[in-house]
């Protein structure tokens, strides 16, 4: 089972790639270096869906404590932590060229730096609590409360200042890119998802199985 | 130590007041908020909270008002002392002021309390308290500022609404948050 959601994900991946360098045409104005939008976008998207899930796993885990559950959330907040870093660390690449600046105090970047912080929060309070019980539970707090601040942490921001240019597919109205970028956007964004999904299920599974051993 | 830090220039200082402000409110609070739980795990009067009759919310809530209390006293004398020695007028700014103190407090406050149930058995819980914290904080913070920026400018009230309205969702989604979640942190 994880087995075959490995290879799907290499499939994805594969897939996402030639999306990206293969059908995708060189963007005018900024070169080859707009391409990093394949892996920019569809890394933050699929970051906060697990911050999603990590909460509903943690409302689940409150309330029935099936130990799982709780991995499961762990877990999630791990691997969409390293995509939320790949996220940061693909922008800030892209951000030189384009920009002329690795980090700038934009809104957006602003915020999902302020999430990450948030989400690394929660695996320290994790670190810090022995009982393993214990940090379940107090995890599964700051993973509830952590979820709807997400927007509260983006409307503010985005009030403050903005630079960053507004989302292009996200927004109302419909997307204001080309099908074929809006396609490989969306091909990498599956391919990232499987890739997440295997991650968290082996993580997962070692979890469980440090548990076990614990006792 | 403000007047240090930005340096004499009475102009720069005006316009970073309502920063400085508000960092003063959070840094005192977070002294304050931290130690809302020490007592009774120091004196194992935990049981004692556990054994409470009635719903466990009822002690959030009462922890809560008292930090919110103790906390509006500080910044009520936080912001005479900041009209004294920095020797400007707040006067017409004062209904504007109070509304956004208020908002701001219990948004610090709902947050601060629950993290402060959580950490107060933790090892390293001075430093694991505002990590958890102030990032969580961040909207409430900026709304503040923002609101009391514009309020001491002597702007209508309409030019901010949508920061008082984001501030009282976020007091309302952690009020919510905070009474629902308080039972599991109470546990032993």
């Amino acid at each position: 089972m994880t087995r075959t959601l490995g290879w799907l994900a290499l499939a994805g991946l594969v897939a996402g790639l030639v999306m990206a360098f293969g059908i995708a045409p060189r963007e005018l104005t900024q070169g080859n270096v707009q391409r990093i939008m394949y892996i920019h976008v569809p890394a933050v998207w699929v970051a906060y869906l697990g911050f999603l899930v990590a909460c509903g796993a943690s409302i689940a885990y409150l309330f029935t404590r099936r130990t799982d559950a709780d991995q499961l959330a762990h877990a999630v907040v791990e691997v969409g932590l390293v995509f939320l870093g790949l996220n940061i660390a693909s922008g800030s690449i892209w951000g030189k060229p384009t920009w002329g600046t690795w980090w700038t105090w934009d809104a957006r970047i602003t915020s999902v730096s302020i999430v990450f912080l948030i989400y690394l929060g929660y695996l320290l309070l994790r670190q810090a609590v022995d009982d393993r019980e214990r940090a379940a539970r107090y995890a599964a707090v700051v993973a509830i409360i952590a979820a709807p601040n997400i927007f509260l942490v983006h409307q503010s921001v985005n009030w403050w200042r903005t630079l960053h240019q507004p989302a292009s597919l996200l927004k109302a109205g419909g997307a204001t890119m080309p099908v074929i970028l809006w396609v490989g956007i969306v091909v990498n964004f599956i391919g990232f998802g499987l890739l997440a999904a295997y991650f968290v299920a082996r993580r997962a599974a070692l979890l469980h199985r440090e548990a076990q051993a614990a006792g | 130590m403000f007047q240090f830090a930005v340096g004499p220039d009475r102009e720069r200082l005006a316009g970073t007041l309502p920063g400085l402000l508000w960092l003063g409110f959070i840094l005192s609070g977070l002294l304050g908020l931290g130690r809302t739980f020490v007592v009774e795990r120091e004196n194992d009067c935990w049981e004692g909270l556990l054994l409470a009759p009635g719903d466990k919310s009822a002690i959030y809530l009462g922890k809560l008002a008292g930090n919110v209390l103790l906390m509006l006293v500080v910044e009520v004398l936080l912001i005479v002392l900041f009209t004294i020695f920095f020797d400007i007028d707040l006067s017409p700014a004062i209904p504007a002021l109070a509304i956004v103190v208020v908002l701001g407090t219990i948004g610090l406050a709902s947050v601060g309390t629950l993290f402060a149930a959580m950490t107060a058995g933790v090892r390293a819980r001075e430093l694991l308290f505002p990590v958890l914290l102030l990032p969580v904080q961040v909207p409430v913070l900026l709304a503040t500022v923002k609101a009391t920026e514009a309020g001491l400018a002597g702007e209508p009230l309409a030019a901010y609404a949508h920061w008082l309205q984001l501030l009282a969702a976020a007091d309302v989604i952690y009020l919510v948050a905070g009474v629902l979640t308080f039972e599991f942190i109470l546990e032993p």
